[in-house]
């Protein structure tokens, strides 16, 4: 830096008056300039956040669309409380005899299970991105088979049931896992009453108790 | 004879520097201040915001805040509200409100919340109970209703077509805690006025299959 050698040329002789050094030191000036230019830049890429596309099926089409689903493909998760664990059953719910089972809302829970429901169409979808990563396949066309895959017919249906206690984190996240693992076919509801009691079983079983007077 | 140590003089650099900071000062353009600031849960999706967009909030307790973009759009829109709640707004409180970002107060107090100044604003902002949603007095319905016919119109007029991507987009913003039955009852609202695409506000995290 061209700072100003405080001082200047020194004094000369007794006689000569005081001369203050007229040279300013700017290295704070510019280390506070450099500072705010860092800081703008950063702060200006901040500003748009992520969203997550969703399309809620039409309430009418979500009766038709639970009987045509054949028993096998379907799987029914149902969100409690807590928003790192959700409870599952495949195929039709049974009001006696199903056990939901518990699944963590991480890579060895919710994730391994879902890649295993899909690992077919998970893997179809793979080869697609390799393709379109590698610019052997255009914009358009890996969109129409990504959603073609997605909505085959055997391909694994997914519904998400929700009841008053359901955190907004939750159904995100679930919503989010879906999309990592491709499945295309999911709708989120609300939780029947047949299903609410063995829920509540597990996560408040000291409101069943309550309600059924158990001694 | 020593010879001076070479100087290089760096006014240029500094020069630079300062013309770089008045760039960015001048082009950044600052998020108005939100009545609440909401902490959306993460996920993996990647998609940015688009620009024109009905933007509905939903803190931890369940209120809800509307936000619409377009100064027209929004000069429109307060001016069908007014006819539909029979209140007569000024010139001065449409200009007020045009401006505006998100607002959470029931019809009843927006001709005080348009007149207020920031300070007051900020105490009601505080107090509101956000836009009633229940059944017998939706106002979020009218609001949803109207914003999107206030943008139709605006996109008709400005030639943009309503499939296109410049179209209008509904977003939903919620904190990750807040009860999903309230988020529910904002998408009730929208599928009962036949909306069934909407974007859900998240931050960005890393998925590692």
């Amino acid at each position: 830096m061209n700072t100003g050698d405080g001082g200047g040329g020194g004094k000369h002789s007794k006689k000569r008056a005081k001369k203050s050094s007229t040279r300013v030191d700017m290295t704070p000036m510019v280390d506070l300039a450099f500072l705010l230019l860092t800081f703008f830049m950063l702060a200006t890429t901040f500003s748009k956040p992520k969203t997550l596309e969703i399309t809620f099926p039409k309430d009418k089409e979500n009766t038709d669309n639970t009987t045509k689903i054949p028993d096998e493909l379907a799987t029914t998760f149902l969100v409690g409380e807590e928003t790192n664990e959700v409870y599952y059953y495949v195929g039709k719910f049974q009001p006696d005899t199903t056990q939901l089972l518990k699944l963590n809302m991480g890579k060895d829970g919710i994730r391994k299970f879902l890649l295993g429901r899909n690992e077919k169409i998970d893997r179809q979808i793979t080869a697609l991105e390799e393709k379109f990563k590698a610019g052997q396949m255009a914009d358009s066309t890996f969109h129409r088979l990504r959603s073609e895959a997605k909505g085959a017919k055997d391909a694994p249906f997914v519904i998400v049931k929700t009841c008053k206690l359901s955190k907004y984190k939750t159904v995100i996240d679930i919503i989010d896992e879906l999309n990592i693992c491709n499945v295309g076919k999911y709708a989120v509801v609300d939780i029947s009453d047949a299903e609410l009691l063995p829920l509540y079983k597990i996560i408040k079983p000291e409101l069943v108790a309550a309600a059924t007077g158990a001694p | 004879m020593p010879r001076s140590s070479p100087s290089l003089d760096m006014t240029p650099m500094v020069d630079l520097a300062f013309l770089l900071v008045t760039f960015f000062m001048l082009t950044t353009k600052f998020r108005a201040a939100e009545p609440v600031v909401v902490d959306t849960p993460s996920s993996t999706s990647n998609i940015i915001l688009p620009e024109n967009v009905m933007l509905i909030t939903v803190d931890t307790a369940g209120r809800v805040f509307y936000d619409i973009t377009g100064r027209d759009v929004r000069t429109a829109l307060i001016d069908r509200m007014g006819e539909l709640y029979q209140t007569k707004f000024t010139p001065d409180q449409v200009k007020r409100f045009s401006v505006m970002t998100m607002f959470g107060q029931p019809m009843k107090n927006m001709k005080a919340y348009l007149d207020a100044n920031e300070k007051e604003r900020k105490v009601m902002d505080e107090s509101t109970k956000g836009i009633p949603t229940d059944s017998l007095e939706n106002e979020l319905a009218n609001w949803i209703m109207e914003g999107y016919r206030a943008s139709a119109a605006d996109g008709a007029n400005k030639g943009i077509d309503p499939k296109s991507d410049k179209a209008l987009r509904f977003a939903i913003k919620a904190d990750g805690k807040t009860n999903y039955a309230k988020v529910k009852k904002v998408i009730k609202t929208f599928k009962e006025r036949e909306i069934y695409r909407f974007n859900l506000i998240t931050n960005l995290e890393e998925a590692d299959k």
